[in-house]
């Protein structure tokens, strides 16, 4: 389809690399201008504080910093420019208002250090939030002071051993989490100081409930599962699951990365979830900045509730308060409130849904989702049968492609000006494409990276090199990752 | 609300799926979980939502503000706001395709060379949490470096930082904190010649949380011999003046990077700038970016040494850590490109100058005095004739935010309170500053 590969958006005019800004630099060139002091800093600090050689920092005028880091965003792929069907990561539209009414002045200038009578508008803010997502997952209590999801499953480890301690239960070191799981997962376990036991899903993608109860039992502190699973799958079973951890004494906690896909439709809390972490930055609409900030707020239930990290904000008389004394808190995870321009963006986008709203979320991501696998499976199969929830995941057989894989097709991909999907996780699905067009893309966008999917397909079957050479179009050909480990080149 | 979805479609799209209805494709989630209400307040269109935060906001007090204490107020440039705010950056995700993410990841290798340079340590990677949580991070690497479990810490060591790291270790039973005494404004050298052995580290905060500067060469020397690790928390703001980490051999270096450019915003996000030795580039948490070829032999950037992370590594992973604050990273770099060596030493100039000059103005009041001596930076502990969050609290009235109460740390220091004035504080805000506390003391 070469039309496909001649659409205007992909090339409007063609970036370059860039130099580094130091490379740019000019000795005696200045940006900003700052007051002149008059006094330099020997006249405060004795001779053996004073920093001896100026920092290697580049010399430009702000002219030349605006040019150089505008021309380096347009290196980039975003949400704003290209579709992005990355799974698990939830790349849906970051509403434009909520970057607004984040920075205005009342919120931004705020500091954390001041007393709550005079933060009561973000106070007011961050409660209410609270009692959102209460409502949403039907717990009992959120703590916003994660700062993202690995940060939030950590707080939930430490609030499951706190639990147990406190019943005096010190024999629960173990925690479960399903081979499919995300990474931080297991990470974040051990950082609790847990022994990690993986169990093997079932041939369906799901957990085999038979399996997971020869893994669990009075050593269990909690079992960990993404839900929906990694691979796109609702745990049809997560009743059984949840009955099966608490009669041994464990918690259940639910990875909330895929609560997308449930949101206004199913509340964690009926499934007999004790603790589940939410990201802001999937659900929840605020932007990945790249790679952050997110924020991880952390919901449990009510026996769950003394452990939560401190400081929280309760509504006393109508006023809000930061309150620290929980006797029981975990502590703190962090300094400060918490990701609060993050959890405001939040606030803003879920005050803008109705529960009939928040429900069509969940259902245009479950649509697009099986309308882009109802397009692809017949050349790119799914492993496991049936609908999938909001993302699905594919693979591609090198067998009958030319010796074509995955990371291939994923090249290629940029070629034609759509971002990769997620590619080899989970782990378990062998060359895995892990699909999510998220609610906010339109079925015309599903329909040309469909197209385009199925262009690469054929192209694979013509002229495989074409792809295990892809990209062709991008400002840079094909990285030598192996080369960068092996030399490592961080720092001007 | 944001979908497109016109009935059309659904109904279309649900043909080539091959159902006959949605409910089709929910049959995996069973029927009694499917039946929540949700009660929520009315949906607000974006008019009414602009309001209702306008409202929210208004609610928060404009406050003239000393308060510091590991957030700072400085001025944010324009050009700054305006390159972080675009799509490009803001609406990518983490490199993981190189190739068509080349913008975020040269940032990230011109944010771990501004680190490298303000720090003059050899490696950093892409960002933490914030400057607490980076801490942690430090302290965690420095276990597993040295095998040691003791932790030694400064009595002014911010206490949400001290906090955090009981929260961190607390997992860990082995892990023990020595506190050094900072009864003078900075550690005691005898009890930290004592503290110090058998430790793992040292962590020594430049300035520390009373705001002093420390005998960086001399709590090195000593956390050098007793084979601990020196672990530096410093304010990036000073750096453009101050001695960096590395000109005093500390092994990791770490540092709250608010004040290079980023909102106060009641907290974050801000950004956890990390760095260390290139011996310790293995134990680095977190994402790192480095230079490679492509296959025409072009330099070009890329996510690297991976095997250290959570989703290869999994439980034996350096750290969990996964999504970071790129683009507070980002806000940092573009800062420091903006100011450059000579801004960057007019900024720490000016701040030095600025609380300079309000401690002096608050040393000639009645009742006031400097509690500690220089060399400060750009913060410093003032003793008040009475309790000093009564005193933080009544000058509110006047529309100033006069500083942290330090009671809540030690009860020994209840009269004293954390005052901070940056270049953001002209002479007139100072003398505002001083004619309040003169008015309150005596009411």
């Amino acid at each position: 389809m070469p039309e496909l590969l001649t659409r205007t958006e992909l090339n409007p005019c063609k970036a370059e690399p860039q130099k580094l800004s130091i490379e740019k630099s000019a000795a005696g060139r200045r940006g900003l201008r700052l007051p002149a002091s008059g006094r330099p800093a020997g006249e405060h600090l004795p001779a053996e504080q004073l920093r001896k050689t100026a920092p290697k920092l580049p010399e430009l005028s702000e002219f030349d910093v605006v040019r150089h880091y505008t021309n380096l965003s347009r290196l980039n792929f975003s949400l704003d420019t290209h579709f992005y069907p990355l799974g698990s990561c939830t790349m849906k539209y970051n509403p434009k208002i909520n970057e607004e009414l984040c920075a205005l002045p009342g919120f931004a200038a705020a500091h954390p250090a001041a007393p709550d009578s005079a933060a009561q508008g973000t106070l007011e803010a961050m409660h209410n939030l609270e009692k959102l997502l209460c409502e949403i997952c039907g717990l009992s209590a959120f703590t916003l002071q994660p700062s993202a999801g690995a940060h939030g499953e950590w707080c939930g480890i430490l609030l499951a051993r706190a639990y147990h301690a406190k019943r005096g239960d010190a024999a629960r070191t173990e925690i479960v989490v399903a081979d499919s799981s995300h990474g931080t997962n297991p990470a974040s376990a051990a950082l609790g100081g847990f022994n990690v036991i993986t169990v093997k899903s079932g041939p369906d993608g799901r957990v085999d409930v038979a399996e997971l109860k020869k893994h669990i039992g009075p050593r269990t502190a909690l079992v960990m599962l993404t839900i929906p699973g990694t691979v796109g799958l609702f745990e049809t079973e997560i009743c059984k699951i949840s009955a099966a951890a608490h009669a041994v004494g464990a918690l259940l906690y639910m990875d909330g990365a895929n609560f997308n896909a449930l949101i206004g439709l199913a509340k964690p809390g009926d499934f007999g979830v004790d603790i589940m972490h939410l990201n802001m930055h999937k659900t929840f609409s605020t932007p990945h900045g790249g790679g952050g900030p997110g924020a991880g707020a952390v919901g449990v239930t009510k026996a769950l509730e003394p452990f939560l990290p401190a400081p929280r904000v309760a509504l006393e008389n109508g006023v809000y308060r930061t309150k620290s004394d929980y006797p029981d808190s975990i502590g703190r995870l962090r300094a400060f409130f918490g990701n609060t321009g993050v959890l405001l963006r939040a606030y803003c986008w879920l005050r803008q849904h109705s529960p009939e709203t928040l429900r069509l979320v969940a259902e245009n991501a479950i649509l697009n989702a099986n309308y882009a696998m109802a397009g692809l499976k017949d050349l790119f199969p799914a492993q496991y049968g049936g609908w999938c929830m909001h993302e699905c995941v594919l693979s591609t057989d090198p067998a009958t492609t030319g010796g074509v894989r995955t990371l291939d097709v994923a090249k290629r991909l940029l070629d034609y000006g759509f971002h990769a999907p997620t590619v080899y996780f989970p782990l378990i699905v062998h060359e895995a494409l892990m699909i999510e067009p998220t609610e906010t893309e339109s079925r015309e966008s599903i329909d040309l990276f469909v197209a385009a999917m199925r262009a690469i397909h054929a192209e694979a079957l013509e002229n495989p090199e074409l792809l295990k050479k892809a990209p062709h179009t991008r400002p840079v050909k094909r990285l030598d990752e192996v080369g960068a480990a092996r030399q490592p080149d961080i720092r001007w | 609300m944001y979908t497109p979805h016109t009935d059309k479609d659904r109904e279309e799209m649900l043909k080539a799926i091959g159902v006959s209805s949605f409910e089709e494709l929910l049959r995996q989630i069973p029927q009694e979980l499917r039946k929540s209400k949700f009660n929520l307040p009315p949906a607000l269109t974006e008019p009414e939502l602009a309001a209702h935060a306008a409202e929210l906001a208004a609610k928060n007090s404009r406050l003239l503000n000393f308060a510091g204490g590991g957030a700072y107020e400085h001025y944010i440039p324009a050009a700054v706001r305006a390159l972080v705010s675009r799509g490009e950056f803001v609406t990518a995700y983490t490199p993981y395709q190189a190739e068509a993410s080349q913008g975020t990841l040269q940032a990230i290798y011109e944010y771990q060379s501004t680190v490298c340079a303000l720090f003059e340590m050899d490696a950093s990677n892409a960002s933490l949490y914030d400057g607490a949580t980076a801490l942690a991070e430090a302290v965690n690497a420095a276990l597993r470096i040295t095998g040691k479990t003791k932790v030694v810490l400064p009595q002014a060591l911010n206490p949400q930082y001290k906090r955090t790291l009981q929260t961190y270790f607390a997992p860990n039973r082995a892990v023990s904190f020595a506190e050094v005494s900072c009864k003078t404004g900075v550690l005691d050298a005898a009890a930290l010649e004592t503290a110090a052995q058998d430790a793992a580290c040292v962590v020594l905060a430049n300035p520390n949380y009373f705001g002093c500067l420390e005998d960086a060469d001399e709590v090195s020397r000593i956390a050098k011999a007793a084979g601990a690790l020196l672990v530096a928390v410093v304010n990036p703001a000073s750096l453009g003046a101050v001695r960096a980490p590395g000109s005093y051999n500390a092994d990791i270096a770490v540092a709250e990077g608010q004040p290079l450019g980023l909102a106060l915003g009641y907290g974050g996000p801000y950004l956890g700038m990390f760095a260390c030795k290139k011996e310790h580039l293995r134990h680095i948490p977190g994402r790192i970016c480095g230079i490679t070829k492509d296959l025409d032999g072009k330099r070009a950037f890329v996510l690297t040494l991976q095997a250290r992370e959570q989703h290869i590594r999994r439980e034996k992973a350096a750290s969990n850590i996964c999504s970071n604050e790129a683009l507070c990273a980002l806000t940092a770099t573009v800062y420091c490109a903006l100011l450059g060596p000579a801004g960057m030493r007019e900024l720490a100039e000016l701040n030095l100058e600025a609380a300079h000059s309000a401690a002096d103005k608050i040393a000639a009041l009645k009742g006031f005095k400097i509690k500690f001596g220089k060399p400060y930076f750009n913060e410093f502990v003032v003793e008040c004739p009475g309790d000093a969050a009564q005193l933080r609290d009544a000058l509110l009235q006047d529309g100033i935010l006069a500083g942290i109460p330090l009671g809540d740390m030690d009860s020994s220091l209840k009269n004293c309170l954390l005052v901070c004035a940056t270049e953001t504080k002209t002479p007139a805000c100072l003398d505002a500053l001083a004619a309040a506390l003169r008015k309150h003391a005596n009411a």
